[in-house]
């Protein structure tokens, strides 16, 4: 049954992510939500690793949630899923290409699409946010706004952030490695060295 | 038979050959489907890829679908599409494996935690890319607003935002066209 539902979300996400990249990243926090197969912060991860390997991000976590959720046939399942519609889809405009892209209709609805993709992607990148820098709970305890953000973090993002655009040309895998052993040394996962 | 193989491990070999997929793939696809075997022109590549981005779901997908297509038809796009998502299907599998079993060790949470931060930022230059690209006026600038607003403070399905995003630009193109006439 869990194959099942697998194939159906996954097919969902193939069928209403538009784009590249992260597209499909929204979706796979609305799974989470309503599943509970897999955390937020299990996300994040898979986020990081789905970059940093060869094969295209979107089907790489998709290949990655399904294998979490229900080990190899998990996998299959959830990469199949993802790619059925737009095997349906291309099959069924490949006939009139030209028309398909030319048509008002389309243009406007995609038109529409793009910055709604956009907008999901900022408020799947929000969540990691609030994972990764912001300690609500922290803050909860002491009250104090000092604990709010996780300053370390912070200072980490901005580092990489100014990084990123002055290396533009690296791949991501280099940063996420070198964010890695940044973690690794000043042991970012709260536990003591 | 053996063209419909030959497609299978061309794409397996683009799949593999590519980190991060979508832009990334485009030359490697030129190289292989158009140089080597010419078994599409250049300008049916751009045409399939230009369309591949703003049809559902992944762009190399559905790149590789419409190659596989034009080739042995619709065998042809399944064996294709097969392909090219065949080696994150086996990479992945093993490393996420791999990580499951180590996942526990204090190295391996210290490191994640850095990467998650790392993730924060990746994400944020996505953003700050697409932007430019998605928000070109004020109308689209509102969709972006309420849906990055609608999708963080509710709970909503981001098939719902989609959809009406979708209503909402037909309504305004073909409103705004007729109004410049």
């Amino acid at each position: 049954m869990t194959y099942l539902r697998l194939f159906y979300e996954f097919f969902k996400a193939g069928l209403f992510s538009i784009g590249g990249g992260l597209a499909t990243l929204p979706f796979l926090y609305n799974i989470s939500d309503t599943t509970g197969w897999f955390t937020h912060g299990q996300l994040a991860d898979m986020v990081a690793i789905s970059e940093s390997t060869p094969g295209p991000i979107g089907v790489n976590m998709a290949t990655y949630v399904g294998f979490t959720t229900g080990g190899i046939p998990g996998a299959v399942i959830a990469t199949i899923g993802l790619i059925t519609p737009s095997i349906i889809v291309i099959l069924v405009i490949a006939g009139f290409l030209k028309a398909f892209r030319d048509n008002k209709y389309v243009k406007g609805a995609f038109y529409g699409l793009r910055p709604a993709s956009t907008g999901l992607i900022t408020a799947a990148g929000f969540s990691v946010v609030m994972i990764s820098l912001v300690q609500l709970d922290a803050f909860r305890a002491s009250g104090s706004i000092l604990d709010l953000f996780n300053w370390r973090g912070l200072l980490l993002a901005a580092v990489i952030f100014l990084l990123t655009r002055v290396f533009k040309k690296l791949h991501p895998a280099v940063f996420i490695g070198a964010s890695a052993v940044a973690g690794i040394l000043f042991g970012f996962a709260g536990v003591s060295i | 038979m053996r063209e419909l193989l030959d497609l299978f491990w061309t794409f397996a070999r683009i799949g593999g050959l590519t980190f991060g997929g979508g832009y990334a793939m485009l030359p490697i696809l030129q190289r292989e489907v158009v140089e080597k075997r010419q078994w599409v022109s250049d300008e049916e590549l751009m045409d399939y890829y230009a369309i591949g981005q703003c049809t559902p779901g992944i762009i190399a997908v559905n790149t590789a679908t419409f190659v596989g297509q034009k080739t042995r038809g619709i065998i042809g796009g399944i064996m294709a599409t097969l392909g090219v998502v065949f080696p994150s299907l086996v990479i992945i599998t093993v490393i996420a494996a791999f990580i499951q079993n180590f996942a526990d060790l204090e190295i391996v949470k210290n490191a994640f935690a850095g990467i998650r931060i790392c993730v924060c930022v990746l994400i944020l230059n996505a953003v700050i890319k697409l932007l430019k690209s998605s928000v070109v006026d004020k109308a689209t600038l509102v969709i972006y607003a309420a849906v990055a607003v609608g999708s963080i403070l509710t709970s909503v399905s981001p098939i719902i935002f989609v959809l009406l995003a979708g209503i909402a630009g037909v309504l305004l193109q073909n409103w705004k066209g007729g109004a410049t006439k």
